[in-house]
């Protein structure tokens, strides 16, 4: 009889150390393939199990090893069906012979490289958020509007006739007439029956009268007491009670606004792309459905899909106005603001007429900001003009007449991006914004 | 009344198991091979396994316990992957040279395959560990465990202390020379006790927080040296390094100039692992053929008795049948020969020779043929040899016959391959002696000594590689692998090609080009 040990319950995982040593030690070319996918893949499907191929440089397992198909060497093979001694074989071209399949604790192969394996989604998102500089995601709540649903919660002893509640009521008065000993109705019938029977008797005895009078009493002590104890009482009564819950949201909507104009070229949609991705992570953390509406505009705007979107190019002028307009029409053929959270990306290089602009603050004032969670607007600058602008309100004339709406609105948001660290930080002055506000 | 008698002699039915029938069927197996096989074995040990546990357990080369590096995850994540998408099946066992025997079961096996297993691994396997010659020597199986947890916890510490980019530097440089870190031709020195390395490891940290760069005493050079004295001094250098040393690691561990005594002990570490296996790798034929016979005959005696019954047996069967399969060298399936199919047809054949010899196994092999007792038989060859010399030994020219085994001659500057020999009367011999030079583990690794140091001047480390037959080595480990000998020497390395007959240095590299 061995010694049977059960190991199944040990903590799993054993390797999973191991394995974030490994992806540590490739992090470069890893973030290499990761920015890469991100800028050819979906902006939804960012949140999802990503396959990257296994990065060869940095986690090479050199050892001295025999070259392949150098030197004199002998294979011995099985299965031979024709061959006699002294046959000549033309040799397979780019093989070594028939090579075992050896493999030690140290053996690696080219072999070894050519295959996927699946980043999980925190892997995958650590390596994508490196660049943007990210603090802990978990500190971070983004705000939302809470509609209230009422839920029953218990009972209560006051409350609008309507929320009686028959039952429990009924329960109290039945206990409290067992308690304070209520005369059923059967007493009393069986009382006023005797009573009946012996007033009828024609001649009553003595004895007779004497129990009719004791019966009388009796029967109006019961009448006495049954009026006194009521059948129900106020004491008894029990409403339903009602609690308002907050009710999250559950949807989103994000709508994705890019000028698209000739002036925005690969770099600047790459910024744009991962700006909007960004936003779509952090509502994905919040909202159990999230729709993402795409609006590029020139002189006119369309709403498009996500592929026409970042890479059709289309050339025009550029109004800016027209695609704020292109939104309200779909918040309010699709997207009514009770139902939905409404959230608006803008990304543009700041081109616009001057009059547009004007127009452009007066909408947001009017009517888009009143619908809208939270409006980002980055603009999309060279390295070079970064730190000539700065942090002044000097800019483009669309930035000009932003910084007006900005002032007015403190869930609308403005920043001007140069490179993908420059992202984060539109997020976080939103946040602190509402941390602060929480404080008071 | 008789179904129900032989029903209830079946030690299980069905596929599910439990503790019970695998103890019950544990003891039925231990009867067959202690008493009827007359097998030596290390107590065991089992333990049941989850399938992701099977997984972590290879990442980490098959050891309970493993220090933390990154090339494991690397080839976890590898098998994983193969795993998942169901290009290589799990293994239904594995087991650990340790005393007591190791045996995983994976908790997914139905209680045929778990018998399978517990016939293979507890009593094949770890008969063979326990009583083949090159275990004994090499492997101390009861200070396996205990030496691997010293490992795990003391480079867990260093981690701590030294940061984990600079111990996985000398692990990563440690593990390019795995291959060379054995002694091939002497026994190498056994596991200190417990007790033992606590001192030692006293000693260094002392030695650590004692040692003053003020004691230093080098002698200065010499000005002027005549060639001869020159040689003399080469020669006494060598001599009292015991050069020219096959086993890089002990030499470096030894030897090296500017390891710190931690560094040392990690370099000793890998070193230690790598002998562990040393015998593994020139045993794999043997000891799966081994496996391989044990399990299948114990399966079969219990179901002559009545013990297992048929669906059983059809399953085991259908697992033994995938495992020994060999396809031929045309098939797509072909990766080599198969180590099982090679290892359990030599041990039936010997069983053969022993009980029904032809005339041609009485000419081949006078010692044995006929000798009506192939269990000792076996048992003697499972003891004495290892693959090279097993197959020398015992592949009959029937084997060669039935596997139709034919030698490939490849000369590198020739467009064909040349047959130079097949299973016929001339050729036996010659494939014979092919298929056993081909397990030669000491000659299909690169042979790589060092040559040459001088400690007093320039410390350049001179390795030499022995060219046998012309087989060189590949250049792009050549370098890398270069480059970390000189991590751990500290000074500049350089390996000379050698060529084995003529002693012509073929080429010469040194970890300091920038060659790549």
């Amino acid at each position: 009889m061995p010694n049977y040990i059960d190991r199944r319950l040990n903590p799993k995982d054993k390797s999973l150390s191991n394995r974030q040593r490994f992806l540590r030690r490739a992090r470069d070319e890893l973030k290499r393939i990761v920015n890469d996918q991100i800028t050819s893949g979906k902006i939804t499907d960012v949140d999802g199990d990503h396959a990257v191929p296994v990065p060869v440089r940095g986690t090479a397992e050199p050892s001295f090893q025999h070259a392949q198909g150098s030197g004199r060497r002998d294979h011995v093979l099985p299965g031979n069906k024709e061959f006699v001694t002294g046959d000549r074989l033309p040799k397979p071209s780019g093989q070594g012979g028939g090579g075992g399949a050896g493999k030690g604790p140290s053996g690696s192969g080219g072999d070894e490289d050519d295959f996927r394996f699946v980043l999980s989604r925190e892997e995958f998102l650590d390596l994508f958020f490196e660049d943007l500089e990210l603090p802990d995601l978990i500190k971070l709540n983004l705000k939302e509007v809470v509609s209230f649903k009422s839920r029953r919660a218990g009972y209560t002893i006051a409350g609008a006739p309507t929320n009686i509640n028959v039952g429990r009521t009924m329960r109290n008065s039945f206990g409290r007439r067992i308690a304070l000993r209520r005369p059923k109705l059967k007493e009393l019938d069986s009382v006023s029956e005797e009573l009946a029977k012996l007033e009828a008797k024609p001649q009553p005895g003595a004895a007779v009268r004497a129990r009719i009078a004791l019966l009388r009493e009796d029967l109006a002590k019961l009448r006495r007491r049954r009026k006194l104890i009521g059948y129900v009482d106020p004491v008894d009564i029990r409403f339903n009670r009602f609690e308002p819950q907050p009710l999250p949201n559950a949807k989103a909507v994000m709508f994705c606004l890019m000028d698209v104009s000739g002036s925005m070229g690969e770099r600047e949609k790459d910024l744009a792309k991962r700006f909007f991705v960004l936003l779509h992570l952090f509502l994905k953390r919040r909202y159990e459905r999230i729709d993402i509406v795409f609006i590029r505009h020139t002189h006119e705007a369309q709403e498009v899909d996500e592929e026409t979107f970042f890479y059709s190019t289309q050339s025009g002028g550029t109004v800016v106005s027209t695609a704020l307009k292109e939104m309200q029409r779909v918040i309010e053929e699709r997207y009514p603001s009770k139902e939905w959270n409404i959230y608006a990306a803008q990304a543009s290089d700041g081109d616009n007429g001057y009059d547009d602009s004007d127009y452009c603050t007066m909408l947001l004032n009017s009517e888009v900001m009143r619908l809208c969670q939270y409006y980002a607007y980055v603009e999309i600058i060279d390295e070079r003009e970064s730190h000539i602008f700065g942090s002044t309100d000097n800019g483009t004339s669309l930035w000009r007449s932003y910084c007006k709406v900005g002032e007015k609105w403190p869930n609308f948001q403005m920043t001007r991006i140069a490179k993908p660290s420059d992202i984060y930080p539109v997020f976080r002055k939103l946040f602190a914004k509402q941390q602060a506000s929480k404080g008071q | 009344m008789e179904k129900r008698a032989k029903a209830s002699s079946l030690l299980f039915s069905g596929s599910d198991w439990n503790f019970q029938t695998l103890s019950r069927t544990y003891d039925a197996i231990e009867t067959v091979a202690l008493d009827d096989l007359k097998l030596d074995v290390y107590p065991n040990q089992m333990e049941i396994i989850s399938s992701e546990q099977m997984l972590d357990a290879y990442a980490s080369i098959g050891m309970p316990l493993m220090y933390q590096h990154w090339s494991f995850g690397k080839h976890f994540i590898h098998e994983e992957h193969l795993y998942r998408k169901g290009r290589r099946g799990l293994a239904y066992e594995l087991v650990i040279n340790s005393n007591p025997c190791i045996v995983y079961l994976m908790e997914e096996n139905t209680m045929a395959l778990q018998a399978l297993v517990t016939a293979h691994a507890a009593f094949g396997h770890n008969h063979f560990f326990k009583n083949n010659y090159l275990f004994q020597q090499w492997t101390d199986a009861g200070a396996i465990l205990n030496y691997m947890e010293f490992a795990k916890t003391y480079i867990a510490r260093c981690e701590e202390r030294h940061g984990i980019a600079a111990v996985e530097q000398i692990l990563d440089a440690a593990h390019a020379l795995m291959d060379q870190a054995v002694f091939r031709y002497r026994r190498p020195p056994r596991l200190s006790s417990e007790k033992e390395r606590d001192r030692i490891r006293e000693r260094l940290e002392y030695e650590e927080q004692s040692f003053s760069d003020l004691w230093r005493t080098l002698p200065r050079r010499k000005e002027s040296i005549t060639p001869s004295e020159a040689e003399r001094e080469a020669q006494e250098r060598k001599k009292f390094l015991n050069l020219p040393e096959e086993n890089l690691l002990y030499f470096l561990e030894k030897n090296s100039l500017i390891l710190e005594p931690w560094q040392r002990e990690l370099v000793r570490i890998v070193r230690i692992v790598a002998q562990y296996f040393y015998p593994q790798r020139q045993t794999k034929v043997m000891n799966e053929g081994c496996a391989t016979f044990v399990h299948y005959t114990i399966l079969n005696t219990l179901f002559d008795q009545g013990k297992v019954g048929e669906g059983t047996m059809l399953e085991v069967l259908q697992s033994h049948a995938n495992v020994v399969f060999q396809p031929n060298f045309d098939d797509p399936r072909y990766s080599g020969l198969n180590p099982y199919a090679l290892g359990f047809a030599l041990m039936q054949d010997i069983e053969r020779i022993c009980m029904k010899p032809t005339s041609e196994d009485r000419d081949w092999f006078p010692d044995f043929a006929g000798n009506g007792d192939w269990r000792a038989t076996l048992i003697d060859a499972w003891a004495n040899h290892r693959d090279e010399s097993f197959l020398r030994q015992y592949l009959s020219p029937a084997l060669i016959r039935k596997f139709r085994l034919f030698v490939l001659a490849d000369e590198p500057d020739d467009s064909h391959y040349k047959v130079a020999s097949i299973h016929d009367e001339r050729g036996y011999d010659k494939v014979r002696s092919a298929i056993a030079n081909s397990y030669d583990v000491g000659a299909n690794r690169p042979d790589i000594q060092v040559a040459d140091v001088d400690l007093l001047g320039d410390r350049h480390l001179r390795l030499q590689h022995m060219v046998q037959n012309g087989v060189v080595l590949a250049e792009a480990g050549r370098q890398a692998t270069l480059r970390h000998v000189r991590r751990l020497w500290g000074y500049n390395v350089s390996l000379a090609g050698v060529d084995a007959e003529s002693g012509n240095q073929l080429y010469e590299v040194s970890a300091d080009e920038t060659a790549n």
